[in-house]
């Protein structure tokens, strides 16, 4: 019913009943392939985060469509229960899906290493790193047997080298783990290193005002970061964000 | 050993001042010339102590069986009564107000009627305590059912939790805290309730013994008897203590940042 895409939201708009009523998305058209890192660029409080918990079903729109086939959501805390150690959240949302404990801590225990909690297994939440936490939020979020996730600015609460780093790694976790990545962002650049696609949204009410592919190879390292290439991206992403259409136009050309 | 320095700067203050006020009590007994059947020296409570040795381990054992099995009863109750509460919102409204009125009720007045309805025996004692108990653990757990991160039940829902799992796995994990909030609260009243459950009407434990001592004007077995349920309280209050700890392992861990390491 998806047609090959993982995602399809057409002309879903919402609105809060107030009072006062908060106009949160207006006719949002989202599509993503399956396999495809897209990234939902927009300022905060524009009502992205509003599209992943309705595509998590969290929230009905209140017109228009939004469908997904299996979708696993991390909202933007890391929401780790403190009551239970690393290996136990790990395994929580796979367990609440239904995967047998056992399966899901063996196959836990095969992706620590990879999350950098190799040794922490037994550790509680308290006792992790802000880094930490946020890749096992991760890891809990890729365990669950879902093809699409739904990440909401999981590197939001890092400091600036932390989540370069935390980019670089995410990058090669899906090159060994692939998935459909659906990313709500705030930050220009963190969308160019991760995505495929970045889709620009506007102030609330939520618009899409942009659907920009990124063409730069993987993996993209530091000497891509500062390329005429992503500069030139970067300029339209910044444009379209700041609603100046014709500079847009200017740019593309 | 650390734990036992520790030990030491924790508790040593209170046990020196607890000596000097003695010392002064002693001293002062024996300057003013107090008789003893209004206030005996600590001296001659312990002399008192050495002559009820005997009997009272007897009188300890009663109370301080009524006293556990009315927190038990109260903690289990509590609970349950808290997991109903906190799940529907009419009931809570129904129910939140008579149990305030409940607490109202002077035990007092309930002690007789309890022993009137169910006699001498252990019985009414330990639905006294567990009366008294009942209230600081609804109200605690409740709250803390209440209380539990929204977002949290969320990310649960979103993964196909049914409302048991959530209950299970978010709720009630959320609430332990609350509950042994309250429970200390309960804990450091249930031999208090036993004792006053006896003096109205008993064949053993504590409260009957300080009853036969005063009408005997034995005042300095009193004091015995108050020595003695005072350090039952803070052993109750302690195995609550060490229980909550048990329980929640995770609040005691050292907390910040383990070595941050990246994987490139």
């Amino acid at each position: 019913m998806l047609d090959g895409r993982a995602i399809d939201v057409r002309g879903v708009s919402l609105t809060y009943a107030g009072p006062p009523p908060v106009h949160a998305l207006d006719g949002v058209d989202i599509e993503v392939a399956r396999g495809e890192f897209v990234a939902l660029l927009g300022p905060s409080g524009c009502g992205k985060s509003t599209l992943l918990r309705i595509l998590a079903d969290l929230v009905r729109p209140t017109s228009g469509e939004a469908r997904a086939d299996g979708v696993a959501y991390m909202p933007q805390r890391d929401l780790l229960l403190p009551w239970r150690r690393v290996l136990g959240n790990a395994v929580f949302a796979a367990e609440l899906a239904g995967v047998p404990p056992d399966e899901a801590k063996r196959r836990a225990r095969a992706l620590l290493p990879r999350f950098g909690l190799e040794g922490f297994e037994q550790a509680w939440p308290a006792q992790l790193s802000g880094g930490m936490r946020q890749r096992l939020a991760l890891l809990r979020t890729f365990l669950a047997p879902r093809e699409t996730l739904l990440l909401d600015e999981p590197f939001g609460a890092l400091d600036a080298i932390t989540r370069r780093q935390m980019q670089r790694w995410l990058q090669d976790v899906l090159a060994l783990e692939p998935r459909t990545v659906l990313l709500v962002t705030h930050d220009v650049e963190e969308a160019l290193n991760l995505a495929d696609t970045v889709y620009v949204m506007s102030p609330r009410p939520g618009r899409i005002v942009a659907r920009i592919p990124v063409a730069i190879g993987r993996p993209r390292d530091a000497a891509t970061v500062t390329s005429p290439g992503f500069i030139a991206l970067k300029a339209r992403l910044l444009a379209a964000l700041d609603g100046d259409a014709a500079h847009d136009a200017l740019s593309s050309s | 050993m650390p734990a036992v320095r520790h030990a030491l700067r924790d508790y040593a203050p209170a046990a020196a001042l607890l000596l000097a006020l003695l010392v002064v009590w002693e001293a002062a007994v024996r300057v003013l010339d107090v008789a003893p059947y209004l206030v005996p020296a600590p001296s001659r409570i312990a002399r008192a102590f050495m002559e009820v040795r005997g009997t009272l381990p007897d009188h300890l054992r009663t109370t301080a069986a009524e006293a556990a099995l009315g927190l038990a009863f109260s903690a289990a109750l509590g609970a349950g009564c808290a997991a109903l509460l906190a799940w529907t919102t009419p009931l809570r409204r129904a129910v939140y107000p008579l149990l305030v009125i409940s607490q109202n009720v002077p035990l007092v007045v309930i002690a007789p009627l309890l022993v009137v309805w169910f006699g001498f025996g252990m019985l009414p004692k330990v639905l006294v305590v567990t009366l008294m108990g009942f209230f600081p653990i609804v109200v605690a757990t409740t709250d803390g059912l209440l209380r539990a991160d929204g977002d949290l039940v969320e990310l649960a829902r979103s993964y196909g939790a049914s409302r048991w799992q959530v209950l299970r796995e978010v709720l009630i994990p959320s609430a332990v805290p609350a509950f042994f909030a309250g429970l200390q609260i309960s804990a450091a009243y249930a031999v208090l309730g036993a004792v006053i459950a006896e003096w109205v009407g008993a064949s053993s434990g504590l409260g009957l013994f300080i009853t036969r001592s005063q009408t005997a004007f034995r005042v300095d077995r009193v004091f015995v008897a108050v020595a003695v349920i005072a350090a039952l309280s803070i052993a109750s209050f302690a195995a609550v203590h060490l229980a909550a700890r048990l329980a929640m392992p995770w609040q005691h861990v050292a907390h910040g940042g383990a070595q941050e390491e990246v994987r490139g």
